[in-house]
């Protein structure tokens, strides 16, 4: 099937089986990997993009249903420029260690303070509940976000 | 992991969507997916045919009109949990869809496809029975409206037809009521292992009339008549409240469901727990 979906700005046309997920035409058609698969259960988070504004797991939506559509990934957020003031947060506040889970994260992250410029730790932890990471234990993703939203003018 | 090959279609009317339905034995209709696709990613679902209802426009609004407010079944949680008419007509139903899942869930997942999916795990079902909505369906035979009590049959089985589509969700104004969901989540998934809403129509310190529904730990959500009978006329003293959670906890005997990390018995335990927290949160106690 033919679909016509905007990534980071670029108007992309391609035929795709109608089983392919939004994810794997971003990391195997596109060849954008910055968006992780952490999961067969649509639970990790690793895959968040958004879509038309939107936070989306996408390993849990459809390329086919995506046609027509803007889409924003991780690679979105720094091309060839200065890093986005969370990428920078997550830097500093050392909001990572192996990094699989910082993509989703992050783009969550982003969509979370869209919501809610100013969140307190808690509504961070609770607004983050769709993104697991194994590593960190979360403290400095907290820190982080907390960090970016005062960067961002929160 | 890939699901199976499918067909897919865009519908461009419901009328179309239900013709396609109807002609196509293994079609399933698509929403918000948020169901869907996991479970086709599981093969747990294998249709053969996608029909994409997420387009069309008239199912997303949500308005009120006279005593009623009526959700259109292509609703998001998210877009319910801001609704500033569903805050004051069903404030339940509003901070419910405000705890499904995860945000990136609330943002996609649809009222309608909830209901219809009927997993006993889900939040919205529960609380459209608490609040004794009716559901709207239209069919090639036409259109019906289904009682809440009558919508949810078994586990993932409603009073839904081959070839139906939920259209509308509709609830009586419950302003007046005191009314709470609250709910033990799943820690990975969010999902309720134990969900109560009671909502609670009063009289000073007196309750006149409670509707008590439970999901998670049933098959499918149900109410509990021994509760709210125990409820009404009480003044939702502890005594009361004790006696409820009892009532509650035998009422939900038969409907029993339970997994390795939280068996039957849990569930049942938790339950009484959850309706005496849902009637504090409805009293703001
Ligand atoms: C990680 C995760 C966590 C979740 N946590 C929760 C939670 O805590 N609580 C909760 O309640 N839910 C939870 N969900 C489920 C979520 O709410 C789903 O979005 C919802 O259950 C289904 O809605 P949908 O629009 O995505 O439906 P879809 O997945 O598109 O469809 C589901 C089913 O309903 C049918 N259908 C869809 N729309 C209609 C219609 N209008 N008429 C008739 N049939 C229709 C479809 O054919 C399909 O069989 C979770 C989902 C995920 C992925
Ligand atoms: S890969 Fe999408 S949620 Fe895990
Ligand atoms: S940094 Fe390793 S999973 Fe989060």
């Amino acid at each position: 099937m033919q679909v016509k979906i905007t990534v980071n700005g670029t108007l992309h046309e391609r035929d795709v089986t109608p089983r392919t997920l939004l994810v794997h035409f971003l990391r195997e058609d596109l060849a954008l990997t910055g968006t992780k698969i952490g999961c067969d259960t649509s639970q990790c988070g690793s895959c968040t993009v958004h879509l038309d504004g939107k936070a989306l797991k996408s390993c849990t939506m459809l390329a086919v249903q995506a046609d027509g559509s803007d889409v924003q990934t991780i690679e979105s957020l720094a091309q060839d420029g200065p890093l986005h003031p969370m990428q920078e947060s997550f830097w500093e506040k050392h909001g990572l260690q192996c990094g699989y889970c910082t993509p989703g994260m992050i783009m969550a992250s982003i969509a979370l303070l869209e919501n809610n410029p100013h969140p307190s730790d808690e509504e961070i932890r609770h607004g983050l509940e769709g993104n697991l990471c194994r590593c960190t234990g979360y403290q400095n993703i907290v820190a982080a976000v907390k960090n970016a939203s005062e960067k961002m003018g929160g | 992991m890939y699901p199976t090959e499918i067909d897919y279609h865009r519908a461009s009317s419901i009328a179309e969507a239900i013709e396609l339905l109807s002609q196509n034995d293994d079609a399933k209709l698509l929403a918000g997916g948020h169901s869907l696709i996991p479970a086709m990613k599981l093969r747990l679902a294998q249709p053969g045919l996608l029909i994409d209802i997420s387009h069309l426009e008239e199912l997303k609004s949500i308005f009120v009109s006279g005593d009623k407010i009526s959700i259109g079944a292509l609703a998001t949680h998210a877009q319910i949990a801001a609704s500033a008419d569903v805050q004051s007509y069903a404030p339940a139903l509003a901070s419910a869809a405000g705890i499904v899942g995860d945000q990136q869930v609330r943002n996609w997942g649809t009222i309608g496809g909830n209901l219809a999916h009927a997993d006993p795990a889900s939040d919205p079902p529960t609380v459209v029975l608490a609040y004794d909505g009716v559901i709207h369906i239209q069919g090639q035979s036409g259109s019906r409206s289904v009682n809440a009590q009558d919508f949810f049959v078994d586990l993932f089985a409603t009073a839904l037809e081959p070839g139906e589509i939920i259209t509308r969700i509709e609830l009586s104004n419950s302003s007046s009521a005191k009314s709470a969901y609250v709910k033990l989540s799943h820690p990975a998934s969010r999902y309720a292992v134990v969900g109560v809403c009671a909502v609670l129509e009063m009289n000073g310190s007196t309750c006149t009339s409670a509707r008590v529904a439970v999901g998670g730990a049933t098959m499918k959500a149900v109410r509990s008549p021994g509760a709210e009978s125990v409820l009404t006329g009480s003044s939702l003293d502890d005594s009361a409240l004790n006696a409820a959670a009892a009532a509650v906890k035998s009422d939900i005997e038969e409907f029993l469901i339970g997994d390795m990390s939280y068996p039957e018995d849990y569930r049942q335990a938790m339950a009484g727990v959850y309706l005496k927290r849902a009637v504090h949160a409805a009293l703001g106690s």
